[in-house]
């Protein structure tokens, strides 16, 4: 039972890592330019997509993962030039309807392009195996590569934000465009840099979730809003915020599913509280977050509403 | 000021096609004309609702798909317990609708801007999976309704028409009351909050009270369209409180326009009907129905309405 | 022009756009065809109809008449497919529907398709109400009552002699129906029984909790893209030498995503592409030869619908006399591709189902293939309360 309880703790935090490997470009546009973008979890699909076909071409499965990077920040520099740029004065609400019309678009043209039917990409042996934990449970390696990925980041991103020159600037744009146009900066040229390469994380989520996750055209939209939820439980404008959002999110929701039964039933007759249990299991994410909002308007670590 | 008198000529000739609908169906012997009017004139129930609060409250619900399902699950539920009066039904959807939207209401109304969009959406996500879960209607399968609401214990309702023109009543009633609400000291007080809470708060007013009561009002009218939905498609189920289908009535009342109630109406008519159209044209028309959507938000701000008023 | 103008003008071209009703015309016969062509699950859909539309081309005209066949797409959702049935049955005019996939959707169309006089044929949701109390003399089913696939498997499991079954399905109606059907048939212990989210992506809470009771088996209910999480999952977690028995969880439509991570899983099935009849190798090479894709249960029961629909229309002369038309229906008087085919008294089939298993074939291309028959002549437990009027 300790045993199985670690192995939970272990399965919700890799979760939760996976969730903000998912939610990173989306903390990068969403939480410090303040961009509401529902396209993120489509760009994420295209990058699974590539990702598929670059593997099929190349016949490795490193390779096509090395050749989604740039594909998806070119994709990102031409959204950005097309569509993006023009709203980063508008309000949330035209972003929101701009970027849900991107979302059917690029979910169509997916369609239309690679057909309806889920795809796979083949892992590299090295990576496909499992290794023993404890007893006879098992801890695939895969999942260790994206823990890994997940982490690495993290951390890119804090040092990007807080520890660069562009990360300066680009909190400093975010707060005060014009103040900072006025001093010189091409404000302009930031936004579209940051953009694209908030693109480019989606595509890479996207790319490292291909080999344990099916790759069909709904696969953007079941995570998009396990990402905002995610970014606005920590609070808009941190990266910190984001990751402990993932993680809090990835371990109410593991665990939820596998001890809540066993909770409910020392108090509630089993029938009741398998019931229960299965009414709550998937409002557990959204209790969370309403429970988190009502206490705290501007999310664990937001500052700005 | 020359806006109010066009918008009165425009609501006018607006619901004048409306009321004229069933005719030309008629003379074109088309009879499924009318039952997709049925259904664009639920939806503009819903739309204009939404508008009320996100026009004029600065509210963006993104979870006003839970108040369809309310209204149509009062349906489903009180036929089933041998209630078939359209009016109970509607009371019930009401009564329902209320309760949810004052408890989600107090707490989504401590937060602002996209936090209140995504608490919105919890609480109809909430919804959704609690209706999911309700194997005595069916779960996620739903209910088949045998029979329409009765109408003064008559089933005139299983007419078409008759369903048609009691939509029909409702939307027009329900317009001129938004009309009403909004022009009243409540609705400027609302406005207002939306523009300066900080001032109306100073000069006496709690915004709070105030966006609260219009958040119920708006879900309370947005159960009605539930109601009127479950009886034109005969059929209830979670499906009506997916959030797509919340991101659906924003995109009506965005497309039509914000904050002028008429916009909400017409906005939910020519996004149904440009769907219908578009899948008509081709399979792949949601391709075609997001690039109108990318235009219309890139090229005109005030929506569809903002487009042709700016050209008059 | 004004806004207001603008407005009419908007109205007034939609009616016309929509166009006069054409009138119902005996020559022609008129099939609508609905399935979900859009949004994740649309796969299924495009099979279902390139199943139809295959055995439309090779008859030519179906039932000796010029045929029309109208496609629509119901998204899912059941309240626009409502919409859609009234329109193929009210506008167009159509004699007979052919759909949907899902059972939800069936439930919103039966009403108004029933309703209008048409005949509606499901080739693949076939729920209990509709077997059973709700039965209905307009309405045909080609393809099984939803619990058998999963009563095969659980008969399956008490041949076996398991006594410690971990159940898994998503948490809504067909997965609460998905593990009664598989409880009719089993009647040894459960290690475990869960609920997962519907859409869910991580499995690793539930795969742990396998690994930590190492049951005899698993038996999972998890349809589309969740069946391709899981299935990658679980093979990945190492827990292949647990027996993985399954239904609408590996079949043709998600192998091309799960690949070998299915290869020796089992599943329950009325029908596999290498089932040894003449007519199923005719369209099994058919229909890889116009799609390039292996054909699921989908496809075929689609395939049959259409080559009913056919044989009762000659048998009964015509559409004219809708009552000779069900008549002949009810005698299923064509060949399908499964061999032994019948109709019940509630319109629901009588036929074989089998036990399949994930190969990769020569071509290298995956397929389930059948292991062994597990039911002769099967019938469904609701086709008792079903009194036909």
């Amino acid at each position: 039972m300790t045993n199985l309880f670690l192995l939970q703790l272990l399965n919700g935090m890799q979760f939760g890592i996976l969730l903000f490997l998912i939610a990173a470009g989306l903390t990068l546009v969403f939480g410090i330019m303040d961009f509401v973008n529902l396209a993120h979890g489509v760009i994420y699909m295209v990058g699974a997509y590539l990702a598929v076909t670059f593997s099929q071409m190349t016949g490795s499965y490193g390779l096509g993962l090395l050749l989604t990077l740039p594909a998806t920040l070119v994709i990102g520099l031409v959204l950005e030039l097309l569509v993006f740029r023009k709203l980063y004065d508008r309000p949330h609400l035209d972003q929101v309807l701009a970027t849900f019309g991107l979302v059917m678009i690029i979910t169509e043209g997916v369609e239309i392009i690679w057909g309806a039917a889920p795809l796979s990409v083949q892992m590299p042996d090295l990576l496909s195996g499992s290794v023993p934990l404890i007893g006879p449970l098992r801890y695939p390696v895969f999942r260790l590569v994206v823990i890994a990925a997940g982490l690495a980041t993290a951390v890119a991103l804090w040092l990007i934000i807080t520890r660069t020159r562009i990360g300066m600037r680009l909190r400093a744009g975010a707060t005060n465009r014009a103040m900072v146009s006025a001093l010189g900066v091409d404000i302009k040229k930031l936004f579209t840099i940051i953009f694209a390469f908030g693109a480019m994380l989606a595509g890479f989520a996207g790319a490292m979730v291909a080999p344990i996750l099916t790759v069909d055209p709904g696969m953007g939209e079941s995570v998009l809003i396990l990402a905002f939820v995610v970014i606005v439980i920590g609070g808009i404008g941190s990266v910190k915020g984001a990751f402990a959002g993932a993680l809090l999110v990835g371990l109410v929701d593991t665990l939820g599913r596998s001890f809540g039964p066993i909770i409910l039933r020392s108090f509630l007759d089993p029938s009741a509280a398998g019931q229960a249990g299965r009414v709550l299991a998937p409002m557990l994410v959204y209790i969370l977050m309403a429970v988190i909002l009502a206490a705290r308007p501007a999310g664990l670590f937001g500052a700005r509403t | 000021m020359r806006l109010i008198p066009t918008r009165a000529w425009a609501a006018t000739l607006l619901f004048a096609a409306f009321a004229a609908l069933p005719l030309i169906a008629a003379a074109l012997d088309d009879a499924y004309l009318v039952v997709i009017a049925t259904r664009i004139l639920a939806y503009a129930i819903a739309a204009l609702a939404l508008d009320l609060i996100l026009g004029y409250g600065g509210m963006v619900s993104f979870g006003h798909a839970a108040y369809l399902g309310i209204g149509a699950y009062s349906v489903a539920i009180l036929s089933r317990a041998g209630i078939t009066d359209l009016s109970l039904h509607i009371l019930g959807a009401i009564a329902g609708a209320a309760i949810f939207a004052v408890i989600t209401g107090a707490i989504s109304l401590r937060t602002k801007g996209i936090y209140f969009i995504m608490i919105t959406l919890a609480f109809a996500q909430m919804a959704y999976f609690f209706f999911v879960s309700l194997s005595a209607y069916g779960g996620d399968d739903g209910v088949t309704l045998s029979t329409r609401s009765t109408l003064f214990g008559q089933p005139v309702l299983e007419d078409d028409t008759a369903l048609y023109y009691t939509a029909f009543a409702i939307l027009l009633g329900l317009y001129l009351t938004a009309v009403a609400v909004t022009r009243s000291r409540f609705g400027r007080v609302l406005t207002g909050a939306r523009e300066n809470p900080v001032r109306m708060q100073a000069i006496g007013f709690s915004p709070f009270r105030y966006q609260l009561t219009a958040f119920v009002i708006s879900g309370c009218m947005t159960s009605i369209a539930g109601v009127m939905l479950a009886n034109q498609a005969s059929f209830v189920s979670p499906a009506y409180m997916d959030w797509h289908r919340s991101g659906e009535l924003v995109v009506m009342v965005v497309f039509g326009g914000i904050g002028n109630l008429l916009g909400a109406v017409a906005g939910a008519t020519i996004a149904l009907l440009l769907e219908e159209w578009l899948a008509v044209l081709t399979e792949h028309w949601p391709l075609l129905f997001g690039l109108i959507l990318v235009l219309v938000v890139l090229y005109s701000r005030d929506g569809l309405t903002g487009f042709f008023r700016r050209r008059l | 022009m004004t806004y207001s103008g603008k407005m009419l003008a908007v109205l007034a071209a939609t009616t016309c756009l929509a166009g006069p009703a054409i009138a119902q015309d005996d020559e022609t016969l008129k099939i609508g065809l609905i399935f979900t062509l859009s949004g994740p699950a649309a796969v299924l859909g495009e099979m279902g109809r390139d199943g139809f539309q295959l055995a439309a081309e090779q008859i030519g005209e179906i039932g000796g008449m010029p045929t029309e066949i109208i496609v629509v797409d119901d998204e899912q959702k059941p309240d626009i497919a409502a919409n859609k049935a009234r329109e193929l049955v009210e506008r167009d005019q159509v004699d007979i529907v052919v759909g949907p996939i899902f059972s939800n959707i069936l439930g919103a169309i039966m009403k108004p398709v029933t309703d209008s006089g048409a005949i509606l044929i499901s080739p693949n949701a076939g729920t209990s109400n509709f077997a059973g109390a709700e039965c209905n003399r307009n309405f045909f089913v080609t393809s099984y009552q939803n619990d058998q696939m999963h009563e095969v498997m659980g008969a399956y499991a008490q041949e076996q002699g398991y006594s410690n079954v971990f159940l898994l399905a998503p948490n809504y109606q067909a997965g609460k129906d998905s593990l009664a059907g598989f409880k009719n048939s089993y009647k040894g212990g459960v290690a475990g029984e869960i609920f997962t989210q519907l859409g869910q992506l991580d499995y690793s809470a539930e795969l742990a909790q396998i690994a930590a009771m190492q049951p005899d088996a698993v038996f999972a209910f998890m349809p589309g893209g969740m069946g391709v999480n899981l299935v990658k999952q679980y093979r990945q977690a190492g827990l292949e030498t647990i027996p993985f028995l399954s239904a609408f969880t590996v079949d043709e439509s998600t192998l091309p995503a799960q690949q070998d991570a299915a290869v020796g899983f089992f599943a329950g099935s009325n029908w596999a592409p290498d089932l040894d009849t003449p007519e199923n190798k005719a369209f099994v090479d058919a229909y890889e030869a116009k799609y390039g894709k292996v054909p699921a249960t989908y496809a075929m029961q689609a395939y049959d619908a259409a080559h009913l629909i056919d044989a009762a229309i000659r048998e009964a002369g015509g559409t004219g006399d809708k009552d000779a038309l069900i008549a002949a229906m009810e005698g299923a008087p064509f060949t399908s591709v499964r061999g032994d085919f019948s109709f019940g008294p509630n319109h629901y089939p009588v036929q074989d189902f089998y036990l399949t298993e994930v190969v990769q074939r020569e071509d290298g291309k995956f397929a389930t293939s059948i292991v062994k028959k597990i039911f002769d002549d099967y019938a469904d437990n609701y086709v008792g309360a079903c009194e036909m009027n």
